[in-house]
């Protein structure tokens, strides 16, 4: 007593997968048609690239947002990287196998912990450690690129091992025969064969940092300024619609998806250097 | 006769499994010793006795002693990577390091802080013309070592050896995965190679021992079964087992 035959798991399986395609697609879709005619009818130039955000008298220049995302999001990687690319080498070519499987898996962990959860951490620890000792008023640009470094360290490390450890043995082999210690195998044989996928990790890792909107909102201060020292207060792409959504009519809105349009082409163009880049490191094997 | 290696009741263990079993050979130097036997009869675990890379692999354990011109090399003492300087080794495998054939040949004497790009330059022709691979790259060096052919690559591989100016050359089965033109270069390369480098060749081809080699021994399950001069093996072997091995009878 079949209840569907093999065509049918077929059918539904193939409706589950294009469900998932066809909500990217239905969020493209929306953001799109609804933040790039204000982007058209407002000027690309005023929009990007106007100081000004202050949506009452209807003036909607995001380049603070953009300027406040692109140094967070440098920041974070300032960070994240060294931290997280020598943490994976670490792991990879000196810790024993067992720390690896102790260590590796509960790094990945910190992907689960939720951003508020960072938030709340940085709002609590780290702001006040900033304010006390630097000055400023703790909810900073640094604040949000130590928080957010933290964020991306799995996603660096956990990709960077995969990499590393994808290069054949007999490169470490080779290098180790002709008298190389370890850590000269390492960086003149192993990284540079690993390359891409590190440089495709660090891309992955500046997507979500881009992305990250909960964690940025409650520890990066949120006014609007392009930030003069790491100690200002930023507000980022990301926490601009979330704080405004919620009471935004009209231009106001329209702006504000405009804004998710912006975001949404910057996480674009980084993944896809990112999957480039892991599709050379495939290529070259 | 001057002697190079003396090994005296080697065993080798990678965990519980024994892959050599109380060997005991004398390697002379400015010669080529030739290593016969049947797979998973110890003759790669020896080689990796001579240079430790064994060690590399985890749970490794190792019983009995290498002395190298009578010094110790598994003494703690005893530096690893000034050992794999003297003693370099060549792979099965042909794996030119991921970059050009010039910085190849280059990488273990930079390694040691040579930087001198005359130095160098001379230095990659001279290793890739006793490897007998330059006529068919000296145009190309900047070309990556993994984009030439096999015999190549491996050629490549044995003249990044010669470039460290070591004392000993090992080869594990060089020949396994090539054409007879270019294992023929490569026996070429080793019989000019042996005035200046004591050579241990391991093969899975009799005649390649026969051809090239002044002593053969033969290893069969982790022992040695027997030592000698090439002759004496391939024509009035003292073993039963040797006999059977050489002429084909084998299993």
């Amino acid at each position: 007593m079949k209840l569907v035959g093999e065509k049918g798991v077929q059918r539904i399986l193939m409706i589950t997968a294009l469900s998932a395609i066809s909500s990217l697609l239905l969020i493209a879709l929306f953001i799109f048609s609804e933040g790039l005619p204000f982007i058209f009818n407002y000027g690309v130039g005023n929009f990007l690239l106007a100081n000004e955000w202050d949506p009452s008298t209807g003036h909607f220049g995001i380049f603070p947002m953009i300027m406040s995302s692109v140094w967070v999001t440098l920041g974070a990687m300032v960070v994240g990287a060294p931290l997280g690319i020598a943490g994976a080498i670490f792991l990879s070519e000196y810790a024993s196998p067992i720390i690896m499987k102790i260590v590796k898996p509960t790094i990945e962990l910190l992907a689960a912990i939720p951003s508020v959860v960072y938030g709340f951490i940085g709002v609590m620890v780290l702001a006040p450690i900033i304010r006390n000792n630097l000055g400023g008023p703790g909810l900073s640009l640094l604040a949000g690129c130590i928080i957010l470094g933290i964020m991306i360290l799995p996603t660096v490390i956990s990709i960077s091992i995969d990499s590393i450890l994808a290069v054949p043995r007999s490169y470490r082999e080779g290098s180790l025969a002709l008298g190389a210690t370890t850590w000269q195998t390492t960086h003149m044989v192993t990284i540079k064969a690993a390359r891409s996928g590190i440089v495709a990790s660090i891309i992955l890792g500046l997507g979500r940092a881009i992305g990250e909107t909960m964690a940025v909102i409650m520890v990066a201060g949120n006014s609007v300024n392009i930030p003069n020292s790491a100690l200002d207060s930023v507000r980022t792409l990301t926490a601009n619609i979330a704080l405004e959504m919620s009471y935004a009519t009209g231009m106001h809105r329209e702006a504000l998806f405009a804004t998710g349009v912006i975001l949404f082409i910057i996480i674009m163009i980084l993944n896809s250097i990112a999957s480039v880049a892991i599709r050379n490191r495939n290529a070259k094997k | 006769m001057n002697i190079k290696f003396k090994i005296e009741n080697l065993s080798v263990y990678f965990g519980k499994e024994q892959f050599l079993n109380n060997v005991n050979l004398e390697i002379e130097a400015n010669k080529i010793l030739g290593i016969i036997g049947p797979s998973g009869s110890g003759k790669s675990t020896l080689l990796g006795a001579l240079n430790r890379m064994n060690e590399l692999e985890p749970h490794c354990r190792t019983e009995g002693t290498v002395l190298m011109d009578g010094v110790d090399i598994n003494s703690s003492t005893y530096d690893v990577i000034n050992l794999r300087k003297k003693v370099g080794i060549v792979f099965a495998m042909p794996v030119p390091l991921p970059m050009s054939i010039y910085e190849n040949v280059v990488y273990g004497v930079r390694l040691s802080g040579v930087n001198d790009k005359k130095k160098l330059d001379e230095l990659v022709e001279k290793s890739l013309t006793e490897a007998f691979l330059w006529n068919e790259v000296k145009d190309r060096l900047n070309l990556s070592g993994l984009r030439i052919s096999g015999g190549q690559q491996q050629r490549l591989c044995l003249a990044r050896v010669l470039a460290m100016e070591p004392e000993a050359i090992l080869l594990d089965e060089p020949s396994s995965g090539l054409d007879p033109i270019s294992t023929s270069k490569i026996e070429d390369a080793l019989n000019q190679l042996k005035e200046k480098y004591t050579i241990v060749l391991v093969t899975n081809n009799t005649k390649q021992a026969a051809r090239i080699s002044d002593n053969t021994a033969y290893f069969l399950l982790g022992d040695m079964i027997e030592v000698g001069s090439t002759k004496q093996i391939f024509t009035a072997p003292l073993k039963k087992e040797t006999d059977d091995y050489i002429t084909g009878r084998f299993g």
